[in-house]
């Protein structure tokens, strides 16, 4: 068995520990190991797409016994294997063991908080603009302001944005619908005059809304969105007029 | 600031060393101390190069010692003498065995020289020192994917110190940002106050996005396609379509990895979509409001994809924040809503009259143009439609269909 072990166990347990520990791999949650022996889940990945690809995988896996390799190859084949093991993250973070994982870290912030200061702090989640590799690196989702922001660090900027997929967070909020943020300030914050106006507004929109569509009340993007804070630039205390109609426009969009 | 400047005049002449002569006895070296620019380092340059100050530019010497300038700030800077003095340089007197630490008499200067720069960048000299640091991207770019690191400006949201620290102004989105490292977070955002960033893009329009943003177009068939789905194309552009913008864009200062280079918008599509909005037609791309932003709107928006379908409106966790980065296409769009943020025509005060939003979506349907009212919650693009209807049906006055 000691001639088994590979060089990463003196670091770590494993390959996958290792890597995530490593700085800059914070985003990236743990696949279960059974869900990469499973060959199904690998369909698509082969030699053409990730180079030295059945080597890459044994290290993933830690049964590479790299012993006889020489430098350049054990590197070529370590950089195989990030990118390999971010391709079937990106899969495996929207299976339900996945998304559970990683609710854990978007719980914990470990992605982040939105820089929007309207949005409160509001934790983030990864996402790809494409899920195609090597084409445009991670951004990350506020399910808050619903808009997506580049990550604050370096090492993050770079991270390939395949590696979690378009889908992801979306598909998150759909399964775990209790951690979509409401748009307002969080509770327990304080409300001025104005927000409590227009909470009553809301009220009154809600019963038109279901009155008239039957959408009810939770569909209606006007209901929800009422709360959101908007930042109004102000010139010595009065609004900047072409901002100002710009910001009425947004209201009109948004009410209708 | 033409009383500013009056009074700096003044100064100049013969005010100044009596004032400070006036406010201590005992001031005798302090002009020359004060006006010969020695070779050491002075307190205003270590302050504003010391790190995480970045976003202060250096307030004129001339400017603190302008009495009128400091119009009301002494009560609120405990230690107010020593404070000045170690600001502008003087040497603190014989007797500062008063003070107990130096380090108080430190957060004093500190607090004193941020409410002076509040003062001082909504000068004109202020204005031009902070869109030197703007250009040269200081204040850093916009976290938001979509404003392709647009440069931010520094603002606050109070102007009283000691409520709230720095925010980051962006001219595209139109939001304040918290910044990126927390060696800000000790600035006080009453240092540069809630005005300055208003007036500085009222001052500088060129730094600003427009209101309205033109619908991207996809180059190749866009002749073809134009006369009938005009009103479908926008403003949700699909992700693949680029957006038109000119290249007046700040150069981002952050480095951005290379793959982005994808997302960066091509260059204008000269042709008939410009045509329509700018009445002067050609390639110009102006804002009929002279003192609006003068800088082609960035005005991509991010669309929520699962498996590349769009997550439906009516879904629990569907969109419900679109409007927060939506444009007009038009300037004129503006127009068709009144001081309450309301749709000008449709009466419907809220809450209140039913039937008469049901009248309305006949009105529409009547008029043989499509989708009426009642369908708004469907589809996105069929509140576009429904928009496009009501600019036909109301206003009638943009030639829309050639």
């Amino acid at each position: 068995m000691e001639e088994m072990s590979t060089e990463e166990s003196d670091y770590a347990d494993s390959w996958i520990s290792w890597f995530l520990s490593t700085k800059g791999n914070e985003y990236f949650a743990e696949v279960d190991e059974d869900y990469i022996f499973d060959r199904f889940n690998l369909t698509g990945l082969n030699s053409d797409v990730v180079a030295e690809y059945p080597k890459a995988l044994d290290l993933i896996t830690d049964s590479l016994d790299d012993e006889a390799l020489d430098d350049d190859t054990r590197e070529t084949i370590e950089h195989s294997a990030r990118f390999l093991y971010g391709l079937i993250h990106a899969r495996y973070i929207v299976t339900s063991r996945g998304l559970a994982k990683m609710l854990d870290k978007f719980r914990k912030a470990d992605f982040g908080r939105c820089p929007r200061v309207y949005c409160y702090s509001q934790p983030l989640l990864p996402v790809g603009l494409s899920d195609i590799p090597d084409q445009k690196a991670v951004k990350l989702y506020c399910p808050r302001c619903e808009d997506i922001y580049s990550p604050k660090s370096n090492r993050h900027g770079t991270i390939d944005g395949a590696f979690f997929g378009t889908t992801f967070p979306h598909m998150l909020l759909m399964v775990y619908p209790q951690a979509i943020p409401t748009k307002g300030q969080p509770v327990g914050a304080t409300t001025g005059g104005l927000m409590d106006l227009r909470g009553v507004q809301a009220v009154r929109e809600g019963g038109i809304v279901s009155g008239v569509g039957g959408v009810g009340t939770l569909g209606s993007t006007a209901n929800v969105a009422l709360k959101a804070d908007t930042y109004q630039p102000r010139l010595f205390g009065f609004r900047v007029h072409e901002e100002a109609r710009l910001a009425r426009w947004r209201q009109a969009q948004r009410d209708q | 600031m033409d009383l500013n400047q009056r009074y700096q005049n003044l100064d100049e002449r013969d005010i100044d060393p009596d004032v400070l002569a006036h406010e201590e006895d005992m001031f005798d070296s302090s002009s020359q101390g004060s006006s010969t620019q020695t070779s050491t380092i002075t307190w205003i340059n270590w302050f504003t190069s010391y790190p995480g100050h970045e976003y202060f530019c250096e307030v004129h010497e001339e400017f603190i010692e302008d009495d009128f300038n400091l119009t009301g700030l002494q009560s609120m800077v405990p230690f107010w003498k020593e404070a000045l003095e170690m600001v502008i340089d003087i040497e603190p007197e014989e007797d500062s065995s008063k003070i107990p630490d130096v380090s108080i008499v430190e957060s004093s200067a500190e607090l004193l020289y941020g409410l002076v720069h509040q003062r001082f960048i909504c000068t004109k000299a202020g204005l031009a020192a902070m869109a030197d640091k703007y250009e040269q991207g200081h204040f850093g770019a916009c976290p938001r994917v979509f404003c392709m690191a647009t440069h931010v400006l520094p603002c606050g949201r109070s102007d009283m110190p000691g409520v709230d620290t720095v925010k980051l102004f962006c001219p595209n989105c139109g939001d304040i940002y918290t910044p990126p490292s927390s060696k800000y977070a000790g600035v006080d955002g009453a240092f540069f106050g809630t005005s300055f960033a208003a007036l500085f893009f009222q001052t500088y329009p060129e730094f600003l996005s427009a209101p309205f943003c033109v619908p991207p177009q996809p180059p190749t068939t866009a002749s073809s396609y134009l006369p009938n789905t005009s009103s479908l194309t926008s403003p949700s552009p699909s992700p693949s379509a680029p957006s038109s913008s000119k290249s007046i864009r700040p150069t981002p200062d952050r480095t951005i990895p290379l793959r982005d280079d994808i997302l960066l918008p091509s260059p204008p599509r000269a042709g008939r979509m410009n045509d329509l909005i700018s009445p002067t037609g050609g390639e110009t791309y102006i804002n009929p409001d002279p003192y609006g932003g003068q800088k082609p709107a960035l005005g991509k928006k991010y669309q929520a994809k699962i498996y590349g379908f769009n997550v439906s409106e009516r879904a629990q966790s569907g969109p419900r924040m679109k409007w927060l980065r939506e444009r007009p296409e038009r300037y004129s769009d503006l127009d068709k809503v009144d001081w309450k943020g309301r749709w000008k025509g449709t009466n419907v005060s809220q809450g209140q009259d039913l039937g008469m939003d049901m009248r309305m979506g006949m009105e529409v349907l009547d008029e043989n143009v499509g989708k009426g009212r009642l369908f708004d919650d469907d589809e996105e693009v069929d509140d576009d439609d429904d928009e496009e209807e009501e600019d036909e049906g109301l206003g009638r006055g943009v030639g829309v269909r050639g």
